[in-house]
């Protein structure tokens, strides 16, 4: 069972409901907690894993033997994101465009291209007690976080529960981490904010076709229209986290909710149960 | 005329407040909304849109059925796993078009992608320039670098003394878009350590883009250890640190009332903001014979 933990708007409470959930299940079964919000990743601080292997995320960029050039101008011409320039007697690369496509080195007629790896970020993995653990990171002044993820989604193992904790905003980097997903879990919070950013965060996965539910955090702040929202679209209210100053507080030491309040690892088993529920019902209605 | 940035990091710190609070206490600024993946600033600016516009950037390829000879050689060559049984999954597209160029049978186009619309619109505070990424589209940062293109061109033609911009949050492609070149990036932090972790980042992102940077904690009461923490930390960087904002229910309030806290009430979030603002301003004025790079902070 893949799980995605997405919001829409930054700052809802992804962080806390993925590390949460990931202690609250890690008694019954096996969890993977895989953080891909490679631009600024937090699960570490609250579950302080150990590292026990560390992998460079490289995209291949092209490099032209000068020698076979015949500086034709076939690569440029190909290249969508105009990231070769060819003179008369030189070839100019900009990595930073590259998509690595693939593209240039294939279509070269004189074979002058090859493809080296150019480090963008790193896949970190480990295990904070009995979760296995694995995060991207993106590195400083790179632009696209979405090979990142995909090599940290390479990680999903099959077997026993996988969360997902997704980058926020509705753009690619989400499709990708919550794609391939068997259900997503929305987090948000009671204010004009959170309901304008979920409204398109709730489009961008019903594009994907995969079932959602909603999670709303700092329940007694901002107005009741998220509540409304969801009752009128049909979407599961699976959780409310009440607004509290123990809350933050634990929050802001990093201490997840599942630790600092016991009692909390309860609902969050709850949570699953009902998301388990969901997707067996899906199933079963796709079945026949 | 003088842009400066509100960038985070993380998500919720508060980002949005600040800049439509900035927006009512400014005269003669330009506004501009750079989360266009979750542009959120119109809610409180409640603008009426004067001119719209669709932007279209990129491609997507395209499958003639008819022509296909189901080779499999698309999907053999792409990178992307963009071509699942002989059909194109356009959210996985990056439109590369190299499955058109070596497609034997010629059955595959590449069509122009309409990836979102930007507006022109009036606020009670200035012209703010807007955007709305489409569903799931790639955020290359070409949609911010345009809202920014149209609020400079504005704020020249009005002969506007500022540029106020809403940052997105992260460090990657819509966030180095919505900061290089700008004159002043102001990082609103929180006393958490997610806050400051993605401080360190965002502030990293800043020196390696050469803009430079002050910072200001929201929330800053939720834990006071943390505040002290982020203020030691920017003391060592050689970031100056120019307001602590209390937590304050206002601020929520103000949020679902549609109006920037300046314009709500009169309390201590407020005076804070107000203060924070004529910091900046302080920090943009260029004295007399006194060169931009004299006050890099």
């Amino acid at each position: 069972m893949i799980i995605s933990v997405a919001s829409g708007k930054g700052g809802t409470g992804k962080t806390l409901v993925a590390t949460s959930l990931a202690l609250s299940l890690k008694d019954r079964c096996r969890v993977q907690l895989l953080d891909c919000d490679v631009e600024e990743p937090n699960d570490h601080i609250f579950l302080r894993p150990v590292i026990a292997g560390s992998e460079a995320v490289c995209i291949p960029v092209p490099r032209v033997d000068e020698t076979k050039c015949t500086h034709c101008g076939k690569c440029a011409e190909v290249c969508a994101y105009h990231a070769i320039v060819v003179f008369s007697k030189h070839v100019l690369i900009f990595p930073h465009l590259c998509h690595g496509c693939g593209a240039c080195s294939y279509l070269c007629p004189e074979k002058a291209i090859t493809e080296i790896g150019k480090e963008i970020g790193v896949v970190e993995s480990g295990y904070a007690d009995s979760i296995d653990f694995v995060q991207g990171k993106l590195s400083v002044g790179e632009a696209m976080p979405v090979p990142v993820i995909r090599k940290v989604k390479e990680q999903v193992d099959q077997e026993g529960i996988s969360i997902i904790d997704v980058p926020p905003g509705t753009s690619c980097p989400v499709v990708e981490s919550i794609k391939g997903g068997d259900f997503c879990l929305m987090v948000t919070e009671p204010t004009p904010f959170g309901l304008n950013d979920l409204i398109l965060a709730i489009e961008t996965v019903k594009t994907l076709g995969i079932p959602c539910g909603v999670v709303i955090n700092r329940v007694g702040d901002g107005d009741g229209k998220v509540e409304e929202y969801c009752l009128r679209e049909n979407l599961p209210i699976l959780l409310t986290i009440p607004l509290d100053n123990e809350i933050a507080r634990l929050y802001s030491r990093g201490v997840t909710l599942a630790e600092g309040m016991p009692e909390w690892k309860a609902k969050f088993t709850g949570l699953y149960d009902r998301i388990q529920e969901i997707v067996d019902e899906r199933s079963r209605c796709l079945k026949r | 005329m003088k842009e400066v940035v509100v960038l985070s990091g993380k998500g919720g710190t508060g980002k949005t407040s600040v800049v439509a609070c900035f927006a009512a206490l400014a005269k003669h600024s330009v506004l501009a909304d750079c989360d266009v993946d979750a542009a959120d600033l119109h809610l409180l600016l409640q603008p009426v849109i004067r001119e719209k516009y669709d932007f279209w950037s990129g491609q997507v390829a395209l499958i003639d059925e008819d022509k296909c000879t189901q080779c499999g050689l698309c999907q053999e060559t792409c990178r992307f796993k963009a071509i699942k049984d002989f059909r194109v999954v356009s959210v996985s597209c990056e439109g590369c078009g190299f499955c058109a160029r070596i497609c034997p049978a010629g059955a595959i186009t590449m069509k122009e992608n309409m990836a979102g619309q930007y507006f022109i619109s009036d606020t009670n505070y200035g012209t703010l320039v807007h955007a709305r990424l489409g569903i799931a589209q790639e955020n290359s940062g070409k949609l911010v670098a345009l809202v920014r293109q149209k609020a400079r061109a504005l704020a020249e033609k009005q002969a506007a003394e500022y540029i106020i911009s809403d940052g997105p949050p992260g460090i990657g492609c819509p966030v180095i878009s919505s900061l290089s070149g700008a004159s002043l990036a102001l990082l609103v932090t929180e006393p958490t350590l997610s806050g400051i972790h993605d401080l360190e980042r965002v502030l990293e992102v800043c020196r390696h883009f050469d803009v430079p940077a002050l910072v200001c904690i929201n929330k800053y009461n939720i834990n006071e250890d943390n505040t002290y923490r982020i203020e030691n930390y920017c003391r060592c960087q050689g970031v100056d640190v120019i307001a602590r904002i209390p937590f304050d229910k206002v601020v929520t309030e103000a949020m679902v009332h549609g109006l920037p806290v300046v314009k709500y009430c009169d309390g201590k979030v407020s005076r804070q903001i107000n203060l924070l603002w004529q910091n900046v301003v302080e920090r943009l004025t260029v004295r007399k014979g006194e060169h931009h790079a004299d006050i890099r902070v």
